[in-house]
């Protein structure tokens, strides 16, 4: 093949593939009115006291992180890493860092997330063999987390601004929230129901379903406990129903308000991240 | 070069940094009786690869084989109470070279004596600037030959013998490094890959290896690298600066019997962060090709600009896609062409364009990737597709090729047509 050729065809290709994004534009609904409920909390006084409970106790944290993936044959891969937090605004902002430990080939490696709820989160990824420090260009926050069947809106939250939210049941224990995309064509579900414990007010399953109505992806809390005052989920497994794939993920060493500084989320830490952060 | 007054301070820097912390050390080992070697924690971790790779097409200067290996990586860290130890090497038989190797990759010690320092001392790999393996403002040892016979990328930046102080403050941080002995890249000399000697005028390979004078006197022939840089909103700002020398052969002396490293300044910046919905980055340097400052002497490279511009953005699930605009503009061309008394003159600027698709497939444990240079000036390209499987958590499988097209033998990636080849490799981590 000429060298033009060459060029041409992979030039082509490429263009092919930026076009194909361009025509996926998002289209807007007008909010649904939300039903008015006696006795009960507003449904966006629930979602975000829910919100709050699930991805914003304390003002900062750290933790220890295991993951297990099995899939439908039974074959398992594992990940660990610690996970360091750091709140800007109570259900806004949040800063964090991952530092991970196994599987081999990617220990030492650390990412960085300066998350926003209004626009694009900033990312950033350092590999130790190179020094690197490299910025991720990721927009979709429906791909699949660190290789397991959490997603990356699993892990850092999903903005309650994307959804419209309708309390579809209340029993004595649970609100159950059912959410709908106002852009149903940027996300892989219909909608998904949120049980959220009424005590505690942390979500305690959440179910997705696709377009034609089908279960097809279920988070559940399997095991929370109070550490420092805040109940936390502890253990939480979520099936893929469609893939047959599993994965579950373990809370250790959970620490709340431990007073990270501001300046810990730069490069100077990702480069190298403070000891108490990874051991 | 670095006056000695530079010297002087940089190590008055580092004295001062340490005095108060060793003595700190001795104090605490004083009190402690118990054996100190003992004490320490120690992680071993690792890997073991057998890589095999040959070209496709004959090269008469070379083997078939271009890579045929078998590597144990040993990654050794430790920690003390104010340090954090590393040592990392790589045990490495050769089959190409037919010999046994030992390549240690990083050797240091890490502190942060005060909240506004750090400080890492020893063998170490060095990295900064925005390019997606192009580089203008890192000057810090390439292995290129790594780089073409199909080694893990890891291997494209070989190690350097510095110091580097770090600095932060609320408004800039700065980055200093000190490589008291010049650190030059693994150029390609002819061992292992073909390439256009000038000289004879045709592509060479082991029948003419490059020989070379290396400035290697300690504290005289040596480096200094500066980076000032702040993040504004997240868009990250950077100055640089560096004195040292051209880290590859740049020239040859006048009997034109070895090929030199002329002295070489070079100051530039960058800034790299969000725009659109990927992530944008603009660099620039000038390179001062001090001992040829006119451009006259055409046995040393000229001076040049050097620009890049690029872009990266998720273009699909799991499928990313970035594109690199690079030029090198030669800045004293006309006096270079008149000086040479013969052979083929480069071309003024030489543009390059590079784009890198990468995919993810199987629960991201399937790796696709492809990183092209395109130049069409030179006329010349370079393909590096790349799969890349993790059976388990522990082993990867891995297939790739290093493609090089070239209308001209004597063109960046056109001379090393005949190195075109094909690897696989298998990986086991620990």
């Amino acid at each position: 093949m000429s060298l033009t050729k060459t060029v041409i065809f992979i030039f082509a290709f490429s263009t092919f593939l930026f076009a194909a994004n361009e025509a996926n534009q998002p289209e807007t609904k007008p909010a649904e009115p939300k039903p008015a409920v006696e006795q009960i909390p507003d449904v966006d006084e629930i979602v975000n006291k829910a919100n709050i409970a699930a991805y914003y106790q304390g003002k900062d944290g750290r933790a220890k992180v295991n993951m297990k993936i099995v899939d439908k044959k039974g074959q398992t891969r594992e990940r660990e890493f610690t996970i360091i937090r750091k709140d800007v605004e109570d259900g806004g902002g949040q800063k964090y860092f991952l530092y991970f430990l196994r599987p081999a080939d990617v220990r030492k490696m650390v990412y960085m997330v300066h998350k926003h709820t209004d626009k694009d989160d900033d990312r950033w990824l350092y590999l130790p063999a190179l020094d690197l420090v490299k910025r991720i260009a990721a927009t979709d926050k429906r791909t699949s987390f660190v290789g397991s069947d959490f997603l990356y809106e699993d892990v850092s939250g999903r903005s309650l601004q994307e959804d419209n939210h309708e309390l579809i049941q209340t029993t004595e224990e649970l609100f159950v929230v059912k959410n709908v995309p106002k852009q149903p064509d940027t996300v892989e579900f219909a909608y998904y129901n949120v049980s959220i414990d009424r005590k505690a007010y942390l979500p305690v399953k959440m179910e997705y379903y696709d377009r034609s109505n089908k279960l097809y992806r279920i988070i559940e809390a399997v095991k929370i406990e109070k550490i420092q005052e805040f109940p936390t989920v502890v253990k939480s497994v979520v099936s893929d129903l469609k893939t047959g794939s599993k994965t579950e993920m373990e809370f250790s060493d959970v620490k709340y308000d431990i007073n990270i500084e501001d300046d810990m989320f730069t490069e100077r830490y990702l480069r190298r991240p403070p000891r108490e952060a990874i051991r | 070069m670095i006056t000695s007054k530079a010297i002087t301070t940089l190590t008055l820097i580092v004295f001062a940094v340490y005095l108060p912390f060793s003595t700190e050390a001795k104090a605490d080992s004083n009190k402690d009786s118990s054996p100190f070697l003992a004490e320490l924690p120690i992680e071993l971790h690792g890997f073991y690869e057998l890589r095999a790779g040959y070209r496709t097409r004959k090269d008469k200067f070379q083997k078939d084989m271009s890579v045929m290996e078998t590597r144990l990586q040993l990654d050794i860290s430790s920690y003390l109470q104010q340090a954090d130890l590393k040592f990392k090497g790589d045990l490495l038989g050769d089959m190409v070279t037919e010999q046994a190797d030992f390549d240690l990759r990083e050797a240091y010690i890490f502190t942060r004596p005060y909240d506004f320092m750090d400080l890492k001392i020893g063998r170490q790999i060095l990295t900064w600037g925005t390019g997606d393996l192009i580089f203008i403002n890192d000057l810090f040892p390439k292995d290129w030959q790594s780089f073409f016979i199909g080694r893990d990328p890891e291997y494209l930046k070989s190690p350097s013998d510095a110091v580097k102080v770090s600095l932060f403050s609320d408004w800039v941080n700065l980055d200093i490094v000190y490589t008291p002995q010049f650190d030059a890249d693994r150029f390609i000399t002819g061992e292992r890959i073909s390439y256009w000697n000038s000289n004879l005028s045709r592509l060479a390979g082991q029948d003419a290896i490059q020989h070379t004078n290396r400035p290697n006197r300690w504290f005289r022939d040596d480096e200094i690298a500066v980076r000032l840089y702040k993040n504004i909103n997240n868009y990250e700002f950077a100055l640089y600066g560096y004195r040292g020398y051209w880290k590859s052969p740049a020239g040859q002396n006048s009997s034109a019997t070895q090929a030199i490293f002329p002295d070489l300044n070079v100051y530039g910046a960058s800034v790299r962060g969000a725009v659109g919905k990927g992530i944008g980055n603009l660099e620039f340097g000038y390179y001062e090709s001090d001992d040829d400052q006119g451009g006259k002497n055409g046995n040393i490279n000229n001076s040049e600009l050097r620009f890049l511009a690029g872009y990266t953005q998720e273009i699909g699930k799991d499928l990313t896609a970035g594109i690199q605009y690079y030029l090198e503009h030669m800045l004293d061309y006309g006096r270079h062409k008149d000086s040479l008394p013969f052979g083929l003159a480069r071309d003024k600027n030489r543009h390059l364009v590079s784009w890198r698709l990468t995919k993810l497939l199987l629960n991201q444990n399937l790796r696709c990737s492809l990183f092209t240079y395109f130049s069409p000036s030179d006329k010349d390209l370079y393909l590096r597709p790349n799969i890349n499987y993790k059976a388990t958590d522990n082993l990867a499988v891995e297939l790739g090729a290093n493609i090089f097209f070239g209308d001209y033998p004597n063109t960046f990636f056109g001379q090393f047509r005949n190195n075109t080849n094909i690897y696989t490799a298998l990986r086991y981590s620990f």
